[in-house]
């Protein structure tokens, strides 16, 4: 007799039954908890006005210049003390003039030995076309910067943050198992930076992010840290806050629409944006019909479609990825109610893949100003237009997606930061002072970066904030269409 | 049976109170948000709508989005349909579910993108050589379908026959994940999109009797479907139909059914009991064939994952209309399909639940839960071997 036919005949056939049904409520309750889990809260809490900080912020950097200056002599002093030390091996001096006070312990690297830093970004899977240029430029970043005090740097292997939370906690415990590691560029998604920054900041390495924008990991810009906030977090890429209000101003001030829907996949950074748009759209007076989420593997939009037309609302906002986006975008039309809609997108469907679909025509797209021109970043020297010629040479293709910059200049200001916080004992081994590295990075004020000008905030936000709209008009003309800028928005 | 568990007047345990509780309260959910529903569609301001949504009340369809909801519902319930027949022929014939049926479904609607771009390259796809070239990527994505079914037959399956059924079952999770795995070697991991289908197809709706106009002067029919949902409904109706006459009109259908009841007296009877299987195998291939090409009209564009959730809920939709029953799979496939597009918006809405579209697989799940708890074989009744039976 199976095995099969013994258990149905011991337990007689509806216990069986019995079993899978109490399986399936089990797995439909963990779908349920799943979808009510996000922190819908939370970003709503975050997601309030930003536009209205421009005058803090505006104080925040005079001080903050004040003490910028301090800093850039001491980091002289220390430069020249390493010169000094190499001769006159004055080690004790040397010590005192780095930055940090040992707080969070030291990384020696032996003479000889690499500097360890890591890239931590999504490389496979739908996003991969996010990731992979960011950790191109990671790379190109280390081979611009030179060695830091005559140690060579490596970015080591790749790692991939798989664009979600366990991806991002698996890689993030690889990362802080290796104590000889000194700070991450990274995670690509925010979904897997709420997951992997816990772990980084504990372990007293610091993290940068070229392309995290959700509210939740930094603060709402109002001197609150967001619910995701770990100290040693920071970032380059701009706080949605200034996304979801440029893309509201877009709307509400550009276009003239007065009612719009938003929706999110229930990711952080689609959900902070979402919220984000619809909170500043509202705040300018204009009315949101629908704030409402997709699961990221569905299909069939049209149920959710028609949740939203029954609010027939003049503008459809969805920041979400691939291939959702695909979906959302084809069938919106054909839903009574949606047929004059006015769709717009965000900088996570601001790629070829998507761009290259005929139901993209016509929509907007907000995102990072990625019009960098001549920009240099002071650390390397290197422009973006010499960024961009290596990059084609080394990789046979222009980047898919513009976070690039960000995250050449996420990685530039790490080895700073660890120049300016290191020093070189006796026996030629190199010291870094991991409280130093944070120390260095909460002071970088009018850095000069390829995104621009770099000034980071309490909470690690670094980013020049700047954010476009652009008018995507031919599916076989993706560059002119990042060219077309209809409108421009910067926080101050 | 659920209920037949518990002999006549025997004391009700914990369970089956427990079960009655559940059985009533999640009766009584639906209920009260279909009342909800019809209440805030005469009414969106009353007070139902405006103690679960707020002050302003609910949001009203109007008939035209109404209708989208269930052609969308029954295009999608017809795939789920179709793959459904496949799960549940093989579970009729051999008891074990086939868990790589899904991928079958998935490989189909690769092969019909390969298709697509390649008589696109040849400018066969937007030129008057569209139907002909459309019938033929149809032609073949079935009988790439029905091959991979029967080899996954021959290599996987039939060396174990006679062995414990769980092993089988366990196989068939090795062999979905291989053929999943198979095709991101083959094809990356990334979404292909299909060669864009001509507007006829694509765009256009055909309406019936225009009844007034929206109040942005958009004209409101009484009937009004998209073509290519049509399509959708149609030929898997066509296909269903076809198969019900195969399996119950025809020789090779009734040793199929000879041998899903007693596998030895067919053979006793003269019955080939392996080609029958093969043939099993080979007709639910082409089915979930069917189904493949039908997602790609309807969606554009397959990735290697395509075939899971599809394939869970077809397997849910098997369950739902009773295990081994064909005009089960098919009823449970569409009121799987219908109950995933309506309920978010006629049950979960009025109850003032947020993102409702965000829970469409948790309304799936609860809707086995619900047809387990109240009849136990299926809305159609299970038709099992007698083996099974005993």
């Amino acid at each position: 007799m199976s095995i099969w036919g013994a258990v149905t005949k011991t337990l007689g056939g509806a216990k069986v039954k019995k079993l899978f049904m109490i399986l399936g409520m089990f797995l439909s309750f963990t779908l349920v908890a799943a979808a009510c889990g996000s922190t819908i809260e939370d970003a709503a809490d975050t997601a309030t006005d930003a536009a209205s900080d421009a005058a803090d912020a505006a104080e925040e950097v005079v001080e903050d210049a004040m003490e910028d200056d301090e800093e850039d002599a001491m980091e002289d002093d220390a430069m020249e003390e390493d010169d000094a030390m190499e001769e006159d091996a004055m080690e004790d001096d040397a010590m005192a003039e780095h930055l940090g006070d040992g707080s969070l312990g030291t990384v020696v690297v032996e003479a000889g030995a690499e500097v360890q830093i890591r890239s931590l970004n999504a490389i496979s899977g739908d996003v991969a076309f996010l990731g992979v240029p960011n950790q191109r430029g990671v790379e190109q970043a280390v081979v611009d910067y030179g060695p830091i005090k005559g140690f060579n740097v490596t970015s080591g292997q790749g790692l991939d943050d798989l664009c979600s939370a366990d991806g991002g906690q698996a890689a993030a415990q690889q990362i802080v198992a290796d104590e000889q590691i000194v700070g991450v560029i990274g995670t690509s998604c925010s979904g897997a930076a709420t997951a992997a920054a816990p772990l980084i900041s504990a372990a007293g390495m610091v993290m940068i992010s070229g392309s995290n924008t959700s509210p939740a990991l930094t603060s709402d810009q109002q001197g609150n840290a967001g619910p995701d906030y770990h100290v040693g977090y920071y970032r380059t890429a701009h706080n949605d806050l200034f996304q979801g209000a440029a893309m509201a101003e877009f709307v509400f001030t550009s276009l003239g629409l007065t009612t719009a829907a938003a929706i999110h996949d229930g990711d952080p950074y689609t959900e902070g944006l979402a919220n984000a748009f619809a909170n500043a759209f509202e705040e300018l007076g204009g009315t949101v019909t629908t704030v409402t989420g997709v699961a990221k593997e569905d299909t069939d939009m049209v149920p959710v479609l028609t949740e939203i037309a029954a609010g027939s609302p003049e503008a459809l906002f969805f920041p979400i990825f691939q291939p959702a986006g695909d979906f959302v975008a084809d069938q919106a039309p054909s839903v009574p109610g949606l047929e004059n809609t006015t769709l717009l997108a965000a900088d996570g469907l601001l790629n070829d893949g998507f761009m290259g679909l005929a139901q993209s025509e016509g929509m907007h797209f907000s995102g990072p100003d990625t019009r960098f021109g001549t920009n240099t970043n002071e650390s390397t020297g290197v422009s973006a237009e010499e960024f961009l010629a290596t990059y084609e040479a080394n990789n046979g293709e222009a980047p898919a997606a513009p976070f690039w910059g960000h995250s050449y200049d996420a990685a530039a200001m790490l080895l700073d930061a660890i120049d300016a916080a290191s020093w070189v004992d006796g026996d030629g081994n190199l010291n870094i002072d991991r409280q130093g590295v944070r120390d260095h990075l909460n002071g970088i004020q009018g850095y000069s970066g390829l995104i621009g000008t770099i000034n980071c905030d309490d909470f690690g936000d670094c980013g020049s904030q700047k954010i476009t709209v652009i008018l995507h008009n031919d599916s076989g003309d993706i560059p002119g269409s990042l060219e077309n800028v209809v409108f421009e928005y910067a926080p101050q | 049976m659920t209920t037949a568990v518990r002999a006549k007047g025997a004391p009700r345990t914990g369970v089956d109170w427990f079960l009655l509780v559940m059985r009533v309260g999640l009766i009584a959910f639906i209920v009260i948000g279909l009342l909800g529903f019809v209440a805030q569609q005469i009414d969106p301001t009353n007070a139902w709508a405006t103690w679960r949504h707020g002050d302003e009340g609910a949001a009203r369809l109007s008939w035209a989005q109404f209708q989208g909801l269930v052609v969308t519902g029954l295009s999608q319930g017809a795939m789920y349909g179709l793959i459904a027949l496949g799960y549940s022929m093989v579970y009729g014939v051999l008891g074990f579910i086939n868990f790589a049926h899904g991928e079958v479904f998935m490989i189909a609607a690769f092969t019909g993108f390969i298709m697509s771009t390649k008589f696109d390259q040849a400018g066969w796809w937007d030129s008057g050589a569209f139907i002909p070239a459309m019938l033929f990527t149809i032609v073949v994505a079935t009988i790439v379908a029905t091959i991979v079914a029967v080899v996954m037959e021959r290599v996987a399956y039939r060396p174990l026959r006679g062995s414990p059924r769980l092993i089988p079952l366990i196989t068939s999770i090795g062999v979905s994940f291989f053929l999943q795995n198979a095709v991101i070697l083959l094809f990356g991991p990334g979404a292909k999109g299909y060669a864009p289908f001509p507007d006829w197809l694509d765009k256009d709706r055909i309406n019936i009797w225009q009844i007034g106009e929206s109040d942005t002067g958009v004209p409101e029919y009484l009937l009004s479907v998209e073509n290519k949902k049509l399509l959708v409904i149609v030929v898997a109706a066509i296909s269903m139909a076809g198969l019900w006459y195969f399996v119950e009109r025809t020789k090779t259908g009734k040793a199929m059914r000879a041998v899903a009841e007693d596998k030895e007296i067919a053979s006793l009877m003269g019955i080939d009991v392996d080609r029958t299987i093969v043939t099993t195998f080979a007709v639910g291939g082409a089915m979930a064939g069917i189904a493949g090409i039908l997602w790609g009209i309807l969606f554009k564009s397959v990735i290697a994952t395509t075939g899971f959730l599809p394939g869970i809920k077809a397997f849910t939709a098997a369950v739902v209309g009773g295990v081994g029953n064909l005009g089960g799979a098919m009823a449970g496939g569409v009121s799987l399909g219908g109950a995933e597009a309506l309920a978010p918006l006629m049950v979960l809405d009025p109850w003032g639940i947020e993102g409702p579209s965000q829970l469409r697989d948790a309304v799936v799940f609860t809707l086995l839960i619900l047809v387990l708890l109240v009849k136990p074989t299926g809305l159609f009744g299970e038709r099992l071997s007698s083996e099974d039976r005993a």
